[in-house]
């Protein structure tokens, strides 16, 4: 007799609810468990830690962790809107708001936490809101429409983010913290300090020592708060963000041992009090301690999971050091950051014009680091982090772990001392020994390691280390790591692009004669060639340049399996009148050429001879048609939907703004190909959101995603900035592009560029909209540099006999190639088929291993 | 004389050195052969079979021309695989050798040995 699933009920469906269900139903005996899950929230897990990325235009979608389809597959039972109401401990059931009775083998409480409202009389009023769920998003952007100046109460790190989306939101904003100082609890009196700088000279002002007293009508706003030192402040919305406490209300009522202080008590296996009752996440106290972050709470639902299955996991508490971005301040906290431990030495490093403080706590004997703050550089983070919870031995003089580096010397100790144990990325508990193991089984670059180990792809913090231990461990193997370009070029990509630009080298000879040696192969010479065309921009079938060419660049065109050539002119946006369709079916018509549609809305023609090239593209362009640059690494095409001109629901024009991008753009060799699409809606018509650069209408203005693709290994965009008007959008996709072609390793998609970047979107942003590196007038004047000297390369070659001369396929003989036979296929020629032998991996099915410095 | 006749003639003119810009190949038909002829530094001369037997098209004069270590190479342009121009051999599958053959420059015409 089969024995019955064990039934298992989960309460809440927020980050760690989920990560339980998720952990159990991927579980080798998943089978064994039934599962059913209630939210009092009207929808499934969301990503909670990136709620403030809703203010800058993530959608609900974009935030959501699952969906229903994956718990349907997966036989997962969910209520939204159904709050548990009731446990009955003897009978194992539970009862909802809505009468539901349903019984259980074992409870699961991930009910979370609420955000504390400090009891000041008029905090129950309109406009006094709280910042934790998306419905309390939708709430103080409503609130903020009818506001000009807003509060938050509490200088941790959910208000200073609080503060952030109301600062985004152009509110005049105002953070009131109760403590002497910002983010008390994780970060020393000087981090503060220089924290509570940046942030001012942002624009939101800061008022720290506050203890609000009570809040009244305001005379110039609606309210103003009164503070305990006689002071005041107006204001018209006030958000509560002052810490979380335990949602422990279930527990309190029935009968589950709670903290002092609240908070569900819980053993290493996450059990309560009851044994068939676990409580993981916000809700839980272990060892008197809650855990206000999303890592812990995932190791407790790994726990309960483990416990439940019979598994030898147990929760044994978490280190609560975080790096992380505040209002584009960077912020690292590790360990004991106030020197609280017996004994405790600093060293502190301020560098007040760069807005850098570093301070490190280092045990009585100097051996062993205990904490550290990190305030507008955590470049260290990913080294100090491991040195503190693997106890590692300090250098002598433990200082060089946080001077600048200084010429020559070299502070780090390397990622080569950390244990197989030592965690690398916390937000998915992947440690060292798991992305050796990777790197072993063939992860070469950072972004395969993303996708196998799932590291790096919480936070982004951990990246650069995760490109540390990669080397360390690519070398441990005998790879040899390097990221020269070739056996001709001991140089980078990025690095010879920099020698290109400001030795203003304009030949391959002169590249190779002065940095390089050989003659140079099929890896550099279309590596190099590509460079120059992106910087100088000249003919490529100059003598000079015809011999870097690759396969398709040498003849404009694209070679097909059987050495003949497809024709693809450009049909900017996909927007063509009906007589140039007609020419174009004429011209195709006459040279007998196979015809298709593109994926990229133009008309691709097949089996065209090398002789023929020219014969095709004399009528083209004599028809008003212009190079489509399908055989190059460049700007193919920009795909659009019809837009606001003829669709009832478009919010913008589309097609307009998709010819100005293709017009603007054609001709930028890229180190790849790239692709980009406009729609004029959210509906997505013309799937921006899988290209190199998406741009999306909405009613304010244009939306920019990045580094999108679609092919061989999808990537959704990222959602890079919102609301832009036509100018800013231009400024911005000029810079990208660029930054793209100077920085990205040769035959390196925007998707994978993006996926190997240090510091990932936040750092590409903070290059392009707040000019970090001081290169955006630069980027755009090369840009410009480009775009001023575009011309169509077929008509170029059209007018030089000379160049003519190289489209046949014989030098000697106006015979054409004899081998070429076709058959008809559904009323086209079809190339024969050849069978196809094995042939070596092409550069494009090549991985580059990219080291990270 | 006789013999220096007979050997000007076993010489067949294809082209002119000029119409081979430098570092690129070009195809000409000699008899029914494909040759692909490439000019690389020094204006030395190479000639291989153009037809590759991994793409099995007549194509190689189309090729990236460079080094491989120290020797001469083109690379298809279909699939990339990359012959030794002086030997014929494949890099790739040291199995595969393709024809190679005797070229010259003779007063500025390029000559394949017929």
């Amino acid at each position: 007799m089969a024995q019955s699933k064990q039934k298992i009920i989960v309460v809440g469906n927020g980050m760690v609810g989920h990560k339980f269900i998720e952990s159990l139903v991927t579980h080798e005996d998943a089978s064994q468990y039934s599962i059913t899950t209630f939210s009092e929230e009207p929808r499934l897990a969301y990503d909670r830690v990136q709620l403030s990325a809703y203010f800058s235009g993530s959608t609900v979608d974009d935030l959501m962790l699952t969906t229903p389809s994956y718990y349907d597959e997966h036989g997962v039972r969910y209520l939204v809107n159904e709050k548990v109401i009731g446990i009955d401990k003897d009978a194992k059931t539970i009862t909802t708001s809505s009468g539901l009775v349903e019984p259980y083998d074992t409870l699961i409480l991930a009910t979370g936490s609420f955000p504390f409202v400090p009891p000041i009389p008029g905090k129950d009023q309109d406009h006094c809101l709280v910042y934790r769920t998306i419905e309390d998003l939708e709430a103080i952007t409503a609130s903020a429409a009818e506001s000009e100046v807003g509060v938050v109460v509490g200088g941790g790190l959910l208000g200073l983010e609080c503060a952030n989306a109301l600062h985004n939101l152009k509110l005049t904003s105002h953070v009131v913290e109760f403590a002497p100082q910002l983010m008390a609890v994780q970060i020393d009196e000087g981090g503060g300090a220089l924290l509570r700088q940046k942030i001012e000279a942002l624009g939101v002002s800061v008022h720290t020592g506050k203890n609000t007293s009570e809040i009244v009508a305001g005379t110039e706003r609606r309210y103003r708060m009164n503070f305990a030192d006689g002071s005041h402040l107006e204001t018209d919305m006030i958000v509560f963000s002052a810490g979380i406490r335990p949602q422990d209300a279930l527990a309190r009522e029935f009968n589950l041992t709670l903290g002092e202080r609240g908070g569900i008590v819980i053993n290493d296996h996450c059990q309560t009090s009851d044994p068939s009752i676990y409580a993981i996440g916000e809700c839980a106290l272990w060892d008197n301690k809650i855990y206000g972050l999303v890592a812990p709470g995932y190791s407790m639902a790994k726990a309960a999971v483990a416990h439940i299955t019979g598994g030898d996991v147990t929760f044994q508490g978490a280190d609560m050091s975080t790096k992380l971005k505040l209002m584009g301040v960077d912020v690292g906290s590790i360990g004991d950051t106030h020197a609280r431990t017996e004994g405790a030495l600093t060293y502190t490093y301020f560098n007040q014009p760069e807005g850098v403080y570093k301070r490190l706590v280092v045990s009585s004997d100097q051996q062993t680091l205990l904490g550290a703050v990190l305030i507008g550089d955590t470049s260290d983070y990913g080294t100090l982090l491991p040195m503190m919870l693997e106890k590692m031995p300090l250098p002598e003089q433990p200082e060089v772990l946080i001077l600048p580096a200084v010429e020559g010397a070299d502070n780090a100790l390397g990622v080569a001392a950390l244990p197989d144990s030592a965690q690398v990325c916390s937000c998915h508990d992947v440690s060292k020994g798991d992305i050796a193991a990777a790197v072993a089984d063939g992860a070469c670059d950072v972004a395969s390691l993303k996708s196998c180990t799932k590291a790096g792809t919480g936070c982004g913090g951990c990246v650069t280390m995760m490109g540390q231990v990669l080397n360390s461990e690519l070398e441990k193997m005998g790879v040899e790591v390097n990221d020269h370009l070739c056996e001709h070029f001991a140089y980078s990509r990025q690095e010879l692009f920099d020698i290109i630009r400001t030795k203003q080298i304009k030949t391959f000879a002169d590249l190779i004669d002065q940095y390089g040696s050989g003659m140079g192969c099929m890896t550099c010479k279309p590596a190099v060639g590509s460079m120059l065309a992106t910087y100088w921009n000249e003919y490529v079938l100059s003598d000079k340049h015809i011999h870097l060419q690759d396969t398709n660049d040498i003849f404009l065109a694209n070679m097909q399996k059987d050495g003949t050539y497809s024709v693809v002119p450009r049909i900017a946006a996909g927007e063509i009148t009906p007589q140039g369709l007609i020419t174009l079916g004429e011209i195709g018509k006459k040279y007998d050429l196979y015809t298709k549609i593109t994926g990229g809305q133009r008309i691709d023609f097949f089996g065209a001879q090398l002789h023929e090239l020219p014969l095709i593209w004399q009528e083209l362009t004599e028809a008003g048609f212009e190079t489509g640059h399908a055989y190059g690494k460049s700007l193919r095409t920009v795909k659009s939907c019809v837009g606001s001109t003829w669709c009832r629901y478009g919010m913008l024009d589309s097609v307009s703004m998709a010819v100005l991008l293709e017009m603007r753009y054609k001709g930028l060799r890229s180190p790849h190909k790239l692709k980009m699409a406009v729609s004029g809606c959210t509906r997505e018509c013309a799937e921006a959101q899988g290209k190199d650069i998406g741009v999306i209408a909405t009613d304010k203005g244009w939306n920019l995603y990045v580094c999108g693709n679609g092919g061989m290994k999808p990537r959704h965009a990222d959602l890079f900035a919102t609301d832009l008007d036509d100018a800013t959008l231009l400024q911005y996709i000029d810079r990208i592009l660029m930054f793209y072609c100077r920085t990205a390793d040769r035959l390196q998609r925007t998707s994978t560029w993006m996926d190997n970047m240090e510091g990932g979107l936040a750092y590409l942003k903070s290059v392009v909209i707040d000019d970090k590196l001081n290169i955006g007038e630069d980027l755009e004047a090369d840009m410009a540099r480009v775009i001023d000297t575009y011309e169509c390369e077929w008509k170029k070659t059209l007018q030089s006999p000379e160049r003519l001369k190289r489209f046949a396929h014989f030098i000697n003989s106006d015979a054409t190639d004899d081998s070429l036979a076709y058959e008809p296929d559904r009323g086209q020629n079809k190339a024969r088929i050849a069978s196809k032998s094995m042939a070596p991996p092409t550069d494009a099915e090549r991985i580059p291993v990219t080291i990270a410095k | 004389m006789l013999a220096e006749t007979q050997i000007q003639t076993d010489w067949e003119t294809v082209c002119q050195l000029d119409d081979i810009t430098p570092f690129t190949g070009v195809c000409a038909l000699v008899g029914e052969i494909h040759i692909a002829i490439f000019r690389v530094s020094d204006d030395k001369l190479y000639a291989i079979q153009n037809y590759c037997p991994f793409g099995q098209a007549s194509i190689l004069s189309r090729g990236i021309v460079g080094t491989v270590g120290e020797r001469i190479v083109v690379a298809s342009p279909l699939y990339k695989q990359q012959y030794d121009l002086a030997t014929g051999e494949c890099l790739e599958d040291p199995e595969t050798t393709l024809t190679t053959y005797a070229v010259r420059v003779h007063d500025g015409s390029v000559q394949i040995l017929n």
